[in-house]
């Protein structure tokens, strides 16, 4: 066979078109597998949080509902400290007809309302009165009159400011900023809410991952080094726990550490504590740190135990017949080789932790609450979509990068279950 | 951990023996909340400690009122209902979808697989509380939220990480002769799959469906949110019991869904021996 004239197959074609061939064929094959659940994925899942970014910043009500006036206030100066001319009031009065035949005026007003307060009682009230606005009369006076609000530059410095498509009002909000005559600034003391809030449930995150690795690591090692017999039996009590509801084991806390409840009655009973010195332990954040330490510890243990099963222990052995204490055997060479699963267990608890909602709820009182809580919160009751969307969005950026990082260190792929 | 040695020190077994009591006070708190609500769950009174009739033994200390009132409640046999009528559909399409993908994924060429990996992984990580609140935002929008639909839909969709890793995992270990052999042999694609493949993964195909199933039975957050009160699982009825005002009925719920729990896990561990044994005598 001679080197310029090409291999061929069976078929006659060139071999290396034919494997080719074979090779697309097989990658078209793999695709069109994955792609019905991609497109599921993607639909019910990826969609929806797209969503969710793109309200946290979407801020079209303003100007959809009273476009003249977005258009005439671009003349107007923000920084004059006067209210603006004829023109807008007039450009206003059109708007507010067309808004309140719609019934839209509202919601413009509970809208505005999140920037400065006093805006949703404005529009209600001028909305009432806006049949009875003499179309001829000049416009300003009987604003005016209707309500002297109107002659205030910042409520007109708050429409100018939110009269664009988006905002990136709901985010400086999420920390505690605000859109001000003079650019960006902190909200006024009594307002900020949301930093504390984040720094909150990070600590309480922290305080419930280092209590897992604490209880998680000797339950891991112990795991790791009994007998495969005795250790799969003692496996079941980490493996109960992971298998049973959340919305149990929650109940559970929520019973066992009441006041009446059977802890504090058996630590009065001990006489550890007075009768009328109940421990509150529920209602408060020492409930939420017991309750989610327990609920997370098999998600610490089990990585550990994964990592720790592979760690020879003839390395230990060794390092004590060359004259090492046990300690020093311990945390010269065993510990350092189980660091790949603290590493793993402390991300997969940690992020857990800092979205978790359900218990924080149940256990949590007001101090043991977590920003998931106030999303909630947004969400179904103060109905601020946008704040609860932006929120959402921080707290996913943080959680996409601690997963991030779980990627490096254990890999996607090599998540176990069970 | 390995029996003391004969010459081991004073210090070393005083060592040795705190070390034990500790991983017992562990294994304690593991498992003490979840024990201590079945004896709780029989108590004649409405309480949520032990009456001393109780700590007594006395058999008029103990009833099955509170199972009673969740069997006649139609609160709670609504929300039992709804449930057994939710995890199953939503764990069918979980499954279905994902066995799919995830032998498409493990094969050798895969375009983009990390990417992929990624986006069917997702649901798993984001936490449940953004899922749910972009659920809410784009369901309404296409007229699936407060339907029982949309309940489905997002109940698989959550499932479908597990399904994917624990199939996945199986598919790892498959042995691709084995196929190769079947379609020598003239069967078909679709043949060799429910022939050969199937059989052999199925181990993983049913951890991952129970993962499914219980990620579907035990949510909460999304269906809160998503559904509207024609969808309340019995979950959401356990959430409102606690926040309004607690009942001991709880206490037989929560009971009754540990029992379930043994079985799924025993069922589990089953599979995975099974899995392992079978894994042992194929060859390579």
């Amino acid at each position: 066979m001679s080197d310029s004239s090409p291999v061929l197959a069976a078929d006659g074609r060139p071999l290396k078109a034919s494997l080719n061939h074979a090779l697309r064929r097989q990658k078209i094959r793999a695709l069109l597998l994955i792609a019905p659940l991609l497109v599921f994925v993607l639909i019910t899942f990826i969609a929806p949080i797209g969503d969710m970014l793109f309200r946290s910043v979407e801020n079209d009500i303003v100007s959809n509902t009273i476009p003249r006036t977005v258009v005439a206030l671009d003349d107007w100066d923000a920084a004059s400290g006067e209210m603006p001319d004829e023109a807008v009031f007039a450009a206003l009065a059109l708007d507010l007809v067309d808004a309140v035949a719609a019934k839209r005026h509202t919601q413009l007003g509970a809208r505005l309302n999140y920037e400065l307060s006093g805006m949703s009682s404005l529009f209600r009230k001028t909305g009432r009165k806006v049949k009875k606005l003499d179309m001829e009369a000049p416009f300003q006076p009987q604003f005016l009159a209707i309500e002297e609000d109107w002659g205030d530059p910042q409520i007109w410095v708050t429409i100018k400011a939110n009269s664009s498509k988006y905002t990136a009002g709901y985010f400086l909000n999420a920390v505690d900023l605000q859109n001000g005559p003079d650019g960006i600034e902190r909200r006024p003391e009594n307002q900020r809410l949301y930093i504390k809030l984040f720094l909150r449930t990070i600590l309480l995150s922290v305080t419930i991952t280092l209590s897992t690795f604490l209880l998680g690591y000797p339950i891991a090692f112990l795991l790791a080094n009994l007998k495969a017999r005795t250790s799969n039996i003692l496996m079941i009590l980490v493996l109960l726990p992971f298998w049973t509801s959340l919305l149990v084991r929650t109940s559970a806390w929520k019973v066992l550490l009441q006041q009446q409840g059977v802890i504090n009655d058996t630590l009065v009973w001990l006489h550890l504590v007075a009768d009328d010195n109940r421990l509150e332990l529920i209602n408060n954040a020492t409930g939420t740190i017991i309750a989610m330490t327990h609920i997370l510890l098999p998600f610490m243990i089990l990585p550990l135990y994964s990592v720790m099963k592979t760690i020879p222990i003839t390395y230990v052995r060794a390092a004590k017949s060359l004259g090492a204490t046990n300690w020093t055997a311990f945390w010269r060479v065993y510990f350092p080789q189980s660091v790949p699963g603290i590493g793993a267990g402390a991300i997969l608890v940690f992020i857990l932790s800092i979205g978790y909602y359900i218990t924080p709820a149940l256990v949590g009182g007001t101090s043991g609450t977590f920003i998931s809580n106030r999303i909630a919160y947004h969400i179904s009751s103060s109905l601020n979509w946008g704040l609860g969307a932006a929120l959402g969005a921080i707290l996913l950026a943080l959680v996409l990068v601690l997963y991030g990082l779980y990627d490096k260190i254990v890999g996607i792929d090599n998540v176990k279950l069970g | 951990m390995n029996k003391l040695p004969p010459y081991a020190t004073l210090g070393q077994r005083i060592w040795h023996y705190t070390f034990l009591l500790i991983c017992g006070l562990i294994f304690f708190f593991l498992i003490f909340p979840i024990i201590i609500i079945i004896p709780l769950s029989f108590n004649a009174q409405n309480f949520f400690t032990f009456t001393p009739e109780m700590l007594a033994l006395d058999p008029a200390g103990f009833s099955l009122k509170h199972y009673a009132d969740f069997f006649n409640n139609a609160d709670w046999q609504n929300a039992l209902r709804n449930s057994f009528q939710i995890a199953p559909v939503a764990t069918l399409i979980s499954v279905t979808f994902g066995t799919l993908a995830a032998v498409g994924l493990s094969q050798s060429h895969v375009p983009f697989r990390g990417a992929i990996m990624a986006v069917l992984i997702s649901p798993m990580i984001v936490p449940l509380i953004i899922s749910a609140a972009g659920m809410y935002f784009f369901y309404s929008r296409i007229g699936l939220q407060g339907t029982y639909l949309g309940v489905v839909l997002a109940h698989a969709v959550l499932g479908i990480p597990f399904v994917i890793i624990t199939v996945t995992a199986t598919l790892v270990g498959f042995d691709k002769s084995l196929t190769r052999a079947a379609a020598n042999m003239g069967a078909g694609p679709v043949r060799t799959f429910f022939k050969i493949q199937m059989p052999l993964i199925l181990p993983g195909v049913v951890s991952g469906a129970l993962f499914a199933f219980i990620t579907s039975f035990d949510e909460v957050v999304v269906v809160l949110f998503v559904g509207s009160a024609g969808q309340k699982t019995l979950p959401w009825q356990m959430f409102i019991g606690m926040r309004e005002q607690i009942s001991p009925t709880i206490l037989a719920v929560a009971t009754l869904m540990v029992a379930i729990s043994i079985v799924l896990l025993t069922t589990l561990e089953f599979l995975r021996r099974r899995s392992e044994r079978l894994r042992g005598m194929s060859p390579g």
